[in-house]
């Protein structure tokens, strides 16, 4: 069975089954992870945020780095107007970062893999920043999507266009960062399934691969969750300051 | 070693295909719900807090200490920059000082140049005064010693021709007409010996 290169995405109870009337939330791998990541954000900013030298230790830089990182992330995309969502797009890029980065680990499981939480975290900031554009331009939101110079003939097709455009994106935001995740485990397990089988005479090209690839999905997780947290400021910038 | 290759090859795809059967079989864990509403639950939960703690908490501090940092940092620059400016300013009063220092001495040599070169040419006037007064004084005395001397020359003379004639002839000689002659001779002599 653990042959199987999909059985590391399998979601099992941890513990007692918790229900809520009819709702099944029980505590499962798949919330240990989220809880590990969440936990390990906050230890670790906690400690950078805590102590106050004017010459940081290794730690403090990392939490000041990160901060300014994002920070400029969000002020060269989505301009000053966006400051007020700073934590949030800071929470989010960290927990997509921490658990990618915890799937790395052998034997781990990477939340980020599952559809499911995907979804949730991009048709959240789809809402969101519908909602904010609303907000902040009322019905005049909706020239967003009639771009101008464009020719009267061509508008209803690219009206449509860019309507659909725009309803596609929590789904093209959540399968970008799930299919990442998936496949380049899945990748990860098939070759490392091709060392076992293989054996000592042969396994050793697999193997000098799925080092390759350990590499390249610590580069992926890194930069699917950077690819979340800028689509992020780009849609919104696009609610906040309204230029299409 | 193509035997071996191609035989490795054919091992490959075997495995390859068997993962791949089997992961058709085991189907995607992913798609089925029976965990998605704890996970959207724990997702929800986890992020909260998550979010909460960092926003409220934590990144507050952060950009505090950021600020902190940053407005430290151009404190120590202003204060540099006012220090150099100080030495500077100091710098130039220094110099100013030694340019006056030297001046100042400059002036002090010239004065005592001056002062010692007034008394050096004081004294030498001083000096050639009383060298020329002596010098005066000498020539007057030898223009005295010559006129005087002409005198007693011809007094000589006269008194040395009466004695003589009077020994000679014995009989005294009126002294007058003595002198008037030697003062004819000697008029002589001297016109003779001076050429006239």
């Amino acid at each position: 069975m653990a042959a199987n290169p999909m059985y590391q995405f399998n979601v099992y109870r941890i513990g007692p089954e918790i229900k809520l009337g009819q709702i099944d939330i029980s505590f499962t791998n798949a919330s240990l992870f989220m809880v590990i990541s969440s936990l390990a954000i906050l230890i670790i900013f906690n400690l950078g945020a805590s102590k106050k030298t004017l010459i940081p230790n290794k730690i403090q830089l990392l939490a000041e780095l990160s901060y300014s990182f994002v920070s400029k992330m969000i002020s060269d995309t989505a301009g000053s107007k966006a400051k007020p969502y700073f934590s949030f797009i800071f929470s989010l890029f960290m927990f997509v970062l921490f658990c990618n980065m915890l799937g790395m680990i052998p034997y781990s499981f990477t939340v980020t893999s599952h559809i499911i939480v995907t979804f949730v975290l991009a048709a959240f900031i789809f809402v969101g920043v519908t909602i904010i554009g609303f907000i902040k331009h009322g019905l005049g939101y909706l020239k967003l999507f009639v771009p101008s110079g464009v020719p009267m003939v061509l508008l209803p097709l690219i009206v449509v266009i860019e309507i659909i455009s725009y309803l596609s994106r929590p789904i093209s935001l959540s399968v970008r960062l799930f299919a990442n995740m998936m496949a380049g485990h899945t990748m990860m397990k098939v070759f490392g399934g091709f060392v076992l089988s293989l054996g000592i005479v042969g396994g050793w090209l697999p193997l000098s691969f799925s080092v390759a690839l350990t590499g390249l999905e610590i580069l992926v997780a890194f930069l699917q969750a950077y690819v979340f947290a800028i689509l992020t400021c780009i849609y919104l910038n696009d609610a906040l300051n309204l230029h299409h | 070693m193509l035997k071996k290759i191609i035989f490795q090859i054919f091992i490959l795809s075997f495995a390859f295909l068997t993962s791949a059967q089997n992961a058709e079989t085991g189907g995607m864990p992913q798609l089925n719900p029976e965990f998605w509403i704890s996970q959207i639950v724990w997702l929800v939960i986890t992020f909260g807090i998550l979010f909460f703690v960092l926003s409220k908490f934590i990144l507050p501090k952060i950009s505090n200490n950021l600020e902190t940092r940053k407005s430290q940092i151009l404190e120590n620059i202003e204060s540099a920059e006012k220090q150099r400016e100080e030495s500077e300013k100091k710098l130039k009063e220094f110099d100013k000082i030694i340019f006056e220092s030297k001046n100042k001495a400059k002036n002090l040599f010239n004065d005592a140049r001056q002062k010692v070169l007034d008394d050096i040419n004081k004294k030498r006037a001083e000096l050639e005064k009383n060298i020329d007064d002596e010098v005066n004084a000498a020539e007057k005395e030898i223009d005295q010693l010559k006129k005087s001397s002409h005198d007693k020359i011809t007094k000589i003379a006269i008194e040395t021709s009466s004695d003589l004639v009077k020994q000679l002839i014995g009989e005294e000689v009126n002294n007058s007409s003595i002198s008037a002659i030697v003062e004819d001779l000697s008029r002589k002599n001297k016109e003779k010996h001076n050429g006239i």
